[in-house]
């Protein structure tokens, strides 16, 4: 019953009137409703409901769409059948949102019934399920000259139905789920058109920041050396000319070994800044922000870091006890980090990993590694407390007292 | 209650961690033992019980905040267990005796005072070793009755002295 609405009599565009009967009672369900006697009018989008002559006046009426509707059932009259059918049973799809106000806000029952008073006309009967399964509502509109049940009224601008689109059953389920697998599709291609293009036009863009270099260095006199060198320093970080990519090479122990070669020549600069070591994560940042577009995955960069040894690399892939990745220049050995360390805690009292990733200028993960690696060489001791870890010059090896 | 001189490493924070660097380590349960020893001592303490151990001000400094966890502990006398200092009384090794000498020096050390004293071939009670007005001024007066049986069952399995049971009292005789 929660699908019907409150609806002047009238019909919309493309909407054509079908048939009508009279003596109608409507059933919510197994339930009697007060809409007992009245008249029901078929057309090729609803079903109109009113009390005698209330719907060829054009008053409002009751108005249930066909879209609602995905099953049709005759139920047999009486206990005996004698008389033939007397209800229709029509059953229905849940309500969709949008609706306009109707007799009733919920309903217990997904159906309802059309009792005849005088047996279920069967011209009315095929008319209904003909209606229903032509689905004239998802045919686009044709522009018909504006239909008027009732001669009295003068013509009004047609109102369009709420949601033209709305559909039922399983069918429309289905539709609709086709639908939207389209438009995904649709913009996946779209998206992905804007990449190749943008791909091109990564060419273009390294040139002209060869360009832009070139001609700060012809105009020095204009800019500052200081930005000179700042922008250098931003090209330099940026730019893999030609990155070594997977579709060259013919198997991937080739791509690995050429990308491990690319990584070592671009990292060198980028670890002796560092303090020579970065964590693989960082490493992968960098990498892939000076590759551009031609992005490696962590675990191509992982191989690649593997293989450094093997290329003669002056840096080397190296995994801490803790689990931790890093790649670390050959020159940066253990004893140095843990002498600057313990030079540094001698100066500063105590360190906290948090404290040194400031003081040093790594990463907190890197920060407790060194002082971990500090502490393995007995130049350190650790302090935890509820503070947390702290660490502090290794005094009970230096004072013998 | 005596007062301790604490020694540097007590102001010193990774003291009261355990440190996993074995050299390190090595020192520091070293000063530890010291330092427990130096404690009981001058609060003629033998026994300990972990449990409680932790609140006080041995093992708990609060000048700087820190404080040695009962795992920790039980580490560091596990550790005076190896060399003999130390032995737990009972089986979940919460209570603990502490010997700030082993057993042995403390047989010794009562068997030269007793020489000294002319008491060889007398019996005496233990009440009179450890209150009597002869001892007092030596390490064991006020010795905990306990340490002090082991202590001289140790010189009896050397022959040195014999334990004899009164009515109510125990007594000792040095050969």
């Amino acid at each position: 019953m929660d699908r019907f609405e409150y609806i002047d009599a009238r019909l919309f565009d493309g909407e054509n009137y079908l048939k009508r009967d009279k003596n109608v009672k409507i059933y919510d369900g197994d339930d009697k409703t007060q809409f007992v006697d009245g008249e029901v009018v078929l057309t090729s989008h609803r079903i109109l409901w009113g009390k005698p002559g209330d719907i060829p006046k054009g008053n409002v009426c009751l108005s249930l769409y066909l879209y609602y509707v995905f099953c049709i059932e005759e139920e047999s009259g009486g206990v005996f059948g004698f008389g033939g059918p007397k209800r229709i049973i029509l059953h229905l799809g849940p309500a969709l949102p949008g609706k306009r106000p109707g007799p009733a806000v919920v309903s217990l029952y997904h159906y309802i019934k059309l009792s005849f008073k005088d047996g279920v006309d069967a011209v009315f009967y095929k008319a209904l399920s003909d209606a229903v399964a032509k689905k004239e509502w998802e045919s686009p509109t044709q522009l018909t000259s504006l239909t008027i049940l009732s001669p009295n009224t003068s013509p009004r601008p047609s109102i369009t139905p709420v949601n033209s689109k709305i559909r039922s059953g399983i069918v429309g389920i289905e539709r609709s789920i086709e639908e939207q697998h389209r438009a995904t599709d649709e913009s996946i291609n779209v998206a992905f058109k804007d990449l190749t293009k943008l791909m091109e036009k990564a060419k273009e863009m390294v040139s002209i920041s060869k360009n832009i270099s070139s001609k700060i260095r012809e105009k020095q006199g204009d800019i500052s050396e200081d930005d000179t060198v700042r922008f250098k320093s931003y090209l330099m970080s940026l730019g893999i000319d030609d990155p070594v990519t997977r579709d060259a090479f013919r198997s991937d122990s080739d791509y690995y070994m050429n990308l491990a070669l690319q990584i070592s020549d671009m990292m060198v600069a980028v670890l002796i800044d560092c303090g020579g070591i970065m964590s693989l994560a960082d490493v992968w940042c960098r990498v892939n922000r000076a590759r551009g577009l031609e992005l490696v995955s962590p675990e191509d960069l992982l191989n690649a870091c593997k293989l450094l040894e093997r290329v003669d690399a002056p840096m080397s892939l190296r995994k801490f006890p803790s689990g931790a990745c890093v790649l670390q220049l050959n020159s940066h050995q253990d004893e140095e980090v843990a002498k600057s360390t313990s030079e540094l805690l001698e100066e500063v009292g105590n360190l906290t990993p948090v404290k040194l990733s400031q003081l040093a200028n790594v990463s907190v993960l890197l920060a407790r590694e060194r002082l971990f690696t500090t502490e393995r060489l007995g130049l350190a001791c650790r302090d935890e407390s509820i503070e947390g870890l702290a660490f502090y010059p290794n005094l009970f090896l230096d004072n013998m007292t | 209650m005596a007062e301790v001189v604490w020694p540097w490493q007590y102001n010193f924070p990774p003291f009261f961690t355990i440190q996993p660097h074995a050299e390190t380590r090595a020192k520091q349960l070293e000063a530890w033992q010291q330092l427990i020893a130096i404690y009981l001592k001058s609060n003629k303490q033998s026994t300990m019980d972990i449990r409680e151990a932790s609140n006080s001000p041995l093992f708990n400094n609060t000048s700087i905040n820190r404080k040695l966890s009962p795992e920790s502990i039980l580490t560091i006398l596990e550790d005076m267990a190896k060399s003999g200092k130390a032995a737990p009384v009972d089986k979940s090794k919460n209570v603990w005796e502490i010997y700030w000498h082993s057993l042995d020096e403390w047989g010794n050390m009562i068997y030269n005072w007793a020489n000294i004293n002319g008491m060889n071939n007398t019996v005496c009670t233990l009440f009179e070793l450890r209150e009597g007005e002869n001892s007092v001024g030596e390490e064991f007066h006020g010795l905990d009755m306990n340490v002090l049986i082991k202590a001289l069952k140790s010189l009896e399995m050397k022959g040195k002295c014999e334990l004899m049971e009164f009515d109510d009292n125990q007594g000792v005789k040095f050969f």
